[in-house]
This record gives C-alpha cells, sequence and structure tokens, in this order.
C-alpha cells in the first residue's frame, strides 16, 4: 500500500508503501514497520539517483485514478433517509466504493474522509488536480412515490464546448462532456446489468460544473419514503454493496475503454 | 389607625384609576367600530372571473426522472404575471395533491410572486416584444418543506421551465428566489444562484443523456 500526498488529502494507490505521518520516521511495508537511520536514508537516496536514467527511459504507465466525493457534510446534513443522514451515507458508500477500486488496481482519492464538510471549490479543486480518469460525486435521497430503489445518474446540464486551454471555473465540465456523457453510459450500463433501476438526466450542480475530468453525479434512492421503517437500515445496507459492486464493475470497463484516460486534456 | 387624609387619598386614586379604565375602554370600543366600518366602506373591486383558456402543464414524475405535457382547461388572467402565477400554482397544486407523482408539499400558496422583466438586448434597449426574463419567489416554507435529493429538486426547477416556456413564450430566462432572497439551493442540491433557461434540457421518458 502507498499513500502519497496529494492536495492535502492522501492518495491511496495499492502495491506501493504507504505513509503514515502519525509515525515519527519510517516506512510500513506489508505490515512491518522499519526506523532508518539517517545515512541509510540518504544511501538509499543516492542509490535511487544512479537508477533514475533506466526509470526515464521506460514509459510509465499511466494512473487510472477515480475521484469520490462524498457531498454534503459537517452542518451540511443534506436529506433525511430515515434516521441516517445523506451526508453519512454518502461517505460510507465512498468508503466502501473506496476498498472495491483499490482491490480492482485504481488509484484512489477523495476529497472527503470524514464527517466535517469541504468546501465546493475546494472538491472541485482536489478533482481537478488528480489528473482522473472518472470523477463520481455521491449523493443519496429517498424515493417517494411509486418508486422502488433506484440509482439516479446526473450529468452537467452545462453546454459541451470545444477544448479551450482556460476554461471558466465554474463551467470547467462544459470541455468534458462528451467524455462525461460516455462514463454516465457505462454506469448505465452496469448498473442495469447489476438489475437496479437507473434514470438519467442532468442538472445543474457547482460540485460537478466545476470539474475537469468525466463527471457524473450518482444519488442513490435506497428505499422508498413509506417504507423507510426500522428494518429498512439492513435493506438499504445490501442496496448500496449492490450499487458499489455495479460501479466498480463499470470503472474496470471504463479503464478497459483505451484512451479514455491518462490524458490531461479531454 | 389610618390617617383620615391618606384614605381620602386612597379613594380618590382609586376613582381616578376606575374612571380611566373606563375611558380607555370606551376609546378602544370606538376605534375598533371606526376600523371595521373603514373596511365596509373601503372600495372593493368585483372579482373578475377569468375566462377558461387551455394552458399546458409540464408536470414531473420521480419514478421515470421526466417530465410529460399535461393539457388542462383554467381560468387565466390577462395580465402575464398573474397569469405565470395561475398556471405554476395549478402546477404546485398537482405537487400537492395526495396520489402526485412528484410529490411537493405545499400547493399554489408556494409562490409567492412572478415577476417579468424585459431582456435588454445587445445595445442595452427593451422593447414590447423583448425576450423576458421570469422571476419565481418561493416561500421559505416551501423551501424548507421541498424533498431533499438531487432527482426531486432538479425535476421541479425543470418542469416550472418548461411550464413557463409552454405558456408564456417570451420567457426565455428563469430565475429563483425565496422570500425575494437569493438562495444557494432549493433544498440542499438545486442551483438557485443561476439563471435557468426556460428551454431548459427536459428529460422525457426513457431519455438518456
Amino acid at each position: 500500500m502507498h499513500c502519497s500526498e496529494e492536495n492535502g488529502r492522501e492518495v491511496a494507490e495499492p502495491g506501493a508503501r504507504f505513509y503514515d505521518r502519525s509515525r515519527p520516521t519510517g516506512v510500513h511495508m506489508a505490515g512491518k514497520y522499519h526506523r532508518r537511520s539517517l545515512p541509510g536514508t540518504l544511501a538509499a537516496f543516492l542509490a535511487l539517483f544512479a537508477f533514475l536514467p533506466a526509470f526515464a527511459q521506460a514509459p510509465l504507465a499511466p494512473r487510472f485514478v477515480v475521484v469520490l466525493d462524498a457531498a454534503h457534510g459537517g452542518d451540511d446534513f443534506g436529506a433525511r433517509l430515515g434516521n441516517q443522514a445523506e451526508k453519512d451515507l454518502t461517505l460510507a458508500l465512498s468508503v466502501k466504493l473506496r476498498s472495491l477500486l483499490m482491490a480492482r488496481g485504481m488509484a484512489v482519492v477523495t476529497t472527503r474522509e470524514s464527517g466535517a464538510d469541504v468546501d465546493a471549490d475546494r472538491r472541485a479543486e482536489i478533482a481537478n488536480r488528480a489528473n482522473a480518469a472518472a470523477c463520481l460525486n455521491l449523493h443519496a435521497a429517498l424515493v417517494s412515490g411509486k418508486s422502488g430503489p433506484a440509482v439516479h445518474l446526473f450529468l452537467s446540464s452545462l453546454p459541451s464546448s470545444t477544448d479551450a486551454r482556460f476554461v471558466p471555473w465554474r463551467t470547467a465540465q462544459s470541455a468534458w462532456i462528451t467524455r462525461s456523457i460516455a462514463l454516465a453510459g457505462v454506469l448505465n450500463s452496469a448498473l442495469t446489468h447489476a438489475g437496479i433501476t437507473v434514470t438519467l438526466g442532468r442538472t445543474s450542480l457547482p460540485a460537478i460544473d466545476t470539474m475537469a475530468c468525466p463527471a457524473v453525479a450518482i444519488e442513490i434512492a435506497p428505499q422508498r419514503q413509506t417504507d423507510a421503517q426500522d428494518g429498512a437500515g439492513a435493506d438499504n445496507a445490501g442496496f448500496e454493496s449492490q450499487v458499489a459492486e455495479a460501479l466498480a464493475a463499470a470503472l474496470v470497463e471504463w479503464r478497459a475503454d483505451g484512451g479514455q484516460f491518462g490524458e490531461r486534456r479531454p | 389607625m389610618i390617617p383620615r387624609h391618606q384614605t381620602v387619598l386612597f379613594v380618590i386614586l382609586l376613582l381616578a384609576s376606575v374612571i380611566m379604565g373606563a375611558v380607555l375602554w370606551n376609546q378602544l370600543r370606538r376605534a375598533h367600530d371606526r376600523l371595521l366600518h373603514g373596511e365596509v366602506l373601503a372600495p372593493t373591486q368585483a372579482p373578475q372571473v377569468a375566462p377558461a383558456e387551455q394552458a399546458t402543464l409540464m408536470v414531473a414524475n420521480d419514478a421515470d426522472n421526466s417530465v410529460a405535457p399535461r393539457i388542462l382547461t383554467l381560468p387565466l388572467p390577462q395580465n402575464p404575471e398573474a397569469r405565470a402565477r395561475a398556471v405554476l400554482g395549478k402546477l404546485f397544486d398537482l405537487y400537492a395533491a395526495p396520489d402526485a407523482a412528484h410529490p411537493v408539499p405545499g400547493g399554489a400558496s408556494s409562490i409567492t410572486q412572478v415577476f417579468l422583466m424585459p431582456i435588454a438586448d445587445a445595445g442595452g434597449k427593451a422593447s414590447s416584444t423583448s425576450p423576458q426574463l421570469a422571476v419565481v419567489n418561493f416561500t421559505s416554507a416551501f423551501a424548507a418543506g421541498h424533498p431533499s435529493g438531487l432527482q426531486a429538486e432538479t425535476l421541479t426547477i425543470l418542469s416550472i421551465c418548461a411550464t413557463l416556456d409552454a405558456n408564456l413564450p417570451r420567457v426565455t430566462e428563469v430565475r429563483f428566489l425565496v422570500d425575494g432572497q437569493t438562495r444557494a439551493t432549493l433544498a440542499g442540491h438545486a442551483d438557485l444562484t443561476r439563471t435557468y433557461l426556460a428551454t431548459e434540457t427536459v428529460p422525457t421518458e426513457g431519455a438518456h443523456p
């Protein structure tokens, strides 16, 4: 496991080392904690320089980074889902999805790791610096009326624009609309294949309007409002797991689709 | 033993209090009568029965995330702002019905006013045929009671835009206020700070992005 600092958040990458700031010095590798002396560290550093030309020759495989943006947080509870707040449900889904994606060899950047609120611009900043292949903005709501559990996929309602060197912050997504539509198609296909009801739409949501990556807002609607009784919690957890598995499968497919990631520009 | 002059003083003060109370009560009653009398005499305009016309309401459906047209015959005023409010009021009455496909509490009273303002052209001029900006003013009770959710809020906004577009062709842009103030979101999701196009992309049944 490896964690690098990126925009103040931890970027977890499978198969690499893990840096833990809570420990004084050292490297946490495969469950063992090794303390290195300063000369040893310097020697390793110099040895690394000796091999740098060799590394420079080999082309680095592009990292497949997925940004998970759990909506709401802090005093912003979002929707009420029975006795659970939307901010808690989105965080739980983000954690679950992160585990699934890392197990599939993807690097995951999360905008929120706790119940604390993160400013909308800060979220976009994290996403935009990650050079992500997919940005998922996670929401949750109760379905009312006669419909059952479902997942609602939303794209930005911004019009698609041609690539430009500089794009306004609030409409950064406009240059990525085409790829966002492609990503939504892959997500829709995987969710439908998993037997989940999916609806598609477009919305004006600053959280994705400001993202410069293929971005989709995903709202999971686990339970009808009239059915949100005491026993609904376990059913909801099962539905969340089902959705997380389907999303992970979709992103594996998205990764397998060559040319969909690895370039900074859309 | 209470001195005599104190007894006299007490009696005088008591009498004065009773008299003042009676005078105040009398004045209050007269003021009340005067108010009622004024209301009765106030000139009132007889309510005009607007002719019934066909209106197209773009009704949202949560089940398939769609907005579908529904044609109804309604008494619609000639004044465009009153007309817009009447049409949207009917739309919100449908949403407040018990079996609504897009349940939103509040009904017609959720919309305080609809203002229509001409949009100036590039030269800064506006005429009687200029496109219009509709400003829809919600009550804070409506915003507080609206179901929170990306889909629910988006459908409400889109159905309002589409309904205005269907019934008031000059309206090209729509903005939203809550109790006369700008507000970040409707109920935590849909952006209320931006200006929406009346022809905003409306999801139809089975639509794909």
